[in-house]
């Protein structure tokens, strides 16, 4: 049992991180129906970026919490000005071209941006100071971090803001216009470009947020930590349903749930042969799963809608 | 009278079909103006072109005193014409409020930031947008379906709706494509009332229309297409005697 509500929580740590990357990836593509593969590498820059604030503000004595925070707004505004260059320059071109050259782009500028990480922090593994207290709290029997505390904390903040930005402004409301119909949409009024461009920016704020709690969570970062990150928030989006906000949200903490689960009981289950480094099997599985059985996800978009 | 509209030797060819062989016509402020032709006679090709839907091969248009760039359709919409489809093409997903608050785009600011935040400038505008727009379904004349599905909503709902959301955008020319098309007597009757309200109300009609009687009834002038060439351009009384029109369109001389 203990075993039981440790993993739940471990998954839902995880899972609230990838959530918050899987609506980068749903967001882009209910707008333009675009797989960004880059996405990851926009999580592994955040929190690289944010890394790189800390160790300079590590000598002025800072609160940790303030240190943490600076470092979150700085990731933030480089990412937002990384995800409008990268629309900008890589699939803005492209907007009118077969789906083929887009989603090959979009593989090209993740191997752009590894490389420049690479070139730039180099290929080590970083340690991550721990700027949240370093308490952690009984919840029947199982702990529960601060830091994890944390993470599902700014995870449901942010990703209830968006769903009130979506639903409810202006700028929600022409982002689901352009989604639907995005010749009608300009008729109306809204410009596409703008509202593709604020789609990037406001996703590319969210990796960066998940950049700074994944590095968090594991106390490391490393140039290519976006990838894997990247692929298995692409399957929770696919589970949820690509281009449902709600379905990523969804999909993530399931995806989250689903690994911690497996990684928590993948010994016992096969009597020791596979050990808990075989976690990452389970998102692989339920992704082909989900592509072979629903491959519109659990709240999937209507297709028909999409001509 | 002013000229809202002039479009001068309008051309546009798909591949070797020429849609538009130099269509010249002139829209005044404050009438309703007709468009009619056969079918594939060049009606919504025209309309396409001059809401920037596509680029024209030839010609020019003044709009309001200004040259019109269709570089994008915002652009158009932002110099002040708006349009109904056809095909009924609403934002299925959102309710009839929400449709008509997309068309309230471009007349109303809000910053990103401001959205996150939700600053009372913010909310004011929401609110001042929310208002207008529910202005716009009473004035239609379909204030009770605000919430509902733009799906779920009647045809002749669906149609109303899609001229509330044209209004929205504050258009100095609205440009109607074949709004009667489907609807039964009682609702074109209703239809025909809206169109001369909006005229009253200060907004000149463009429309493309099928139902002869509506067009002759309605529109103060009539451009006749056929084969992608205006054949005729008048008042409805001289339009319907016109030869080239009857043996084009009209069949038999209309009688009223």
């Amino acid at each position: 049992m203990e075993t039981f509500i440790q993993q739940l929580i471990n998954g839902l740590t995880l899972g609230s991180i990838y959530a918050l990357v899987a609506l980068g990836y749903t967001m882009v593509y209910g707008i333009l129906g675009l797989i960004n593969f880059a996405h990851g590498e926009v999580v592994m820059i955040g929190a690289l970026v944010a890394l790189a604030v800390y160790k300079a503000l590590a000598a002025t004595l800072l609160p940790p919490l303030l240190i943490l925070l600076v470092g979150l707004c700085v990731a933030a505004a480089v990412c937002m000005a990384l995800g409008w260059a990268i629309e900008r320059i890589a699939y803005r071109p492209l907007r009118n071209a077969p789906r083929l050259a887009p989603l090959i782009t979009a593989i090209g500028v993740s191997i752009v941006l590894q490389q420049f990480a690479m070139l730039f922090w180099g290929r080590s593994y970083h340690s991550v100071p721990a700027l949240l207290p370093d308490t952690s709290y009984d919840v029947l029997g199982a702990r529960i971090s601060a830091v994890q505390i944390v993470i599902m904390l700014a995870a449901a903040a942010s990703m209830a803001g968006l769903i009130a930005l979506v639903q409810r402004s202006k700028l929600g409301r022409a982002m689901r216009a352009t989604a639907e119909k995005p010749e009608v949409a300009a008729l109306m009024g809204v410009d596409a470009n703008r509202i593709v461009a604020l789609t990037f920016v406001v996703g590319s704020a969210l990796a960066a947020l998940a950049g700074v709690l994944v590095s968090a969570n594991y106390s490391i970062a490393h140039y290519q930590m976006g990838f894997l990150l990247g692929l298995k928030a692409f399957t929770a989006a696919v589970l949820g349903g690509i281009g449902n906000i709600g379905g990523a949200v969804l999909g993530g903490v399931l995806l989250g749930i689903i690994e911690a689960m497996g990684a928590g009981y993948i010994g016992d289950l096969t009597g020791g042969v596979l050990g808990s480094h075989y976690q990452d099997i389970f998102c692989f599985l339920v992704l082909i799963t989900v592509l072979v059985f629903r491959p519109s996800g659990l709240m999937g978009e209507k297709v028909s809608e999409r001509a | 009278m002013t000229v809202l509209l002039q479009a001068d030797n309008i051309a546009k060819h798909f591949g070797g079909i020429r849609a538009l062989k130099d269509v010249s016509l002139t829209i005044n402020a404050g009438e309703i103006y007709g468009l009619i032709g056969p079918n594939g006679a060049g009606k919504t090709t025209f309309f396409n072109v001059i809401t920037g839907l596509y680029q024209r091969d030839g010609g020019d248009i003044v709009f309001a005193g200004q040259p019109l760039h269709v570089e994008s359709p915002h652009e158009v919409t932002q110099a002040g014409i708006a349009r109904t489809f056809q095909n009924i093409r609403l934002f299925a997903e959102m309710s009839a409020l929400e449709n008509v608050m997309v068309g309230r785009h471009l007349r109303s600011k809000g910053s990103v930031i401001g959205a996150m935040l939700r600053t009372p400038a913010v909310r004011a505008e929401e609110a001042a947008i929310k208002t207008k727009a529910l202005e716009l379904l009473a004035y239609v004349g379909i204030a009770g379906k605000a919430e509902v599905r733009a799906a779920s909503l009647s045809y002749g709902d669906q149609r109303r709706l899609e001229i509330a959301r044209a209004l929205a955008t504050e258009p100095k020319l609205l440009a109607l494509d074949e709004p009667a098309a489907g609807m039964n007597a009682t609702e074109t009757a209703g239809l025909r009332a809206l169109i001369e309200k909006v005229r009253a109300d200060g907004t000149t009609v463009l429309l493309i229309e099928h139902d002869v009687k509506l067009i002759m009834g309605l529109c103060d002038r009539v451009a006749v297409l056929d084969y992608g060439e205006k054949i005729a351009e008048d008042v409805p009384a001289v339009v319907q005697k016109d030869p080239r029109v009857v043996s084009a369109y009209l069949g038999v001389p209309y009688e009223q």
